[in-house]
């Protein structure tokens, strides 16, 4: 069973995709297995990391196993009302 | 008495103030603010983006604490999320309680997170096209009211 990466805002339109399917292992292991760009995309200090719905107070050291679903947050947009 | 909903839909703010108030009978008064898609020149579209599985719970925990902080019957919030057309219903916010100050100040707070710590994505549409909509120095400040 393979891991899930989600890509919110416009990681989704870097990405190309809203999620993708990629094999376990860790994060550095994954991310390089994407495209450069969106690579460097993900890891600026402003996107914050969630595994299976719980906030990464870090990003460093992160292994995902088979099932796990990590989402990409870029800042969130305010605005608005 | 906490409803907190996410709308694929458009949601009819009328009903939803109406089923509100009959849910709180014991409030004095009830508070609600209606944000709406802006009728800005040359957008033609908002669309709002979730991550179901932390956008409705951090709605829930802001709830909670403005139901912690101020004394209430009730707090709603419903927020659309998807494609909206100019002049739609964004989000409905109503706070109800005993005395008017606690339901007043309890809105504004909600609507103070709500714009700048929620996790939601917007982008608009003009002729140019899909735009990502970037977060605001005002939000911060705005929350930064509450202490």
């Amino acid at each position: 069973m393979s891991a899930r990466l989600v890509f919110l805002g416009r990681l989704e339109d870097l990405a190309g995709t809203a999620e993708m399917a990629v094999e376990p292992g860790p994060l550095d292991q994954v991310l390089a297995g994407l495209p450069r760009e969106l690579a460097v995309a993900l890891l600026v200090d402003r996107v914050r990391f969630a595994l299976n719905g719980r906030l990464l107070a870090e990003s460093g050291g992160i292994t995902l196993a088979s099932g796990d679903e990590l989402a990409f947050l870029p800042p969130v947009s305010g605005g608005q009302g | 008495m906490i409803d907190v909903r996410l709308a694929e839909a458009p949601f009819d703010q009328a009903e939803e103030l109406t089923r509100f108030t009959a849910r709180v009978p014991e409030a004095g008064g009830v508070v609600s603010f209606l944000g709406k898609v802006r009728a800005d020149s040359g957008v033609e579209a908002l669309d709002i983006r979730h991550y179901a599985p932390m956008t409705l719970p951090g709605f829930r925990a802001l709830a909670q604490t403005a139901l912690r902080r101020w004394q209430l019957d009730g707090l709603l919030i419903v927020h659309r999320v998807g494609e909206m057309a100019p002049g739609a219903p964004i989000v409905l916010v109503a706070g109800a309680a005993r005395h008017r100050r606690d339901a007043f100040a309890a809105t504004d707070f909600v609507m103070d997170h709500l714009k700048g710590e929620s996790w939601l994505w917007k982008r608009e549409r003009t002729a140019a096209g899909w735009r990502w909509i970037e977060p605001r120095a005002q939000d911060h400040v705005d929350r930064a009211r509450w202490g």
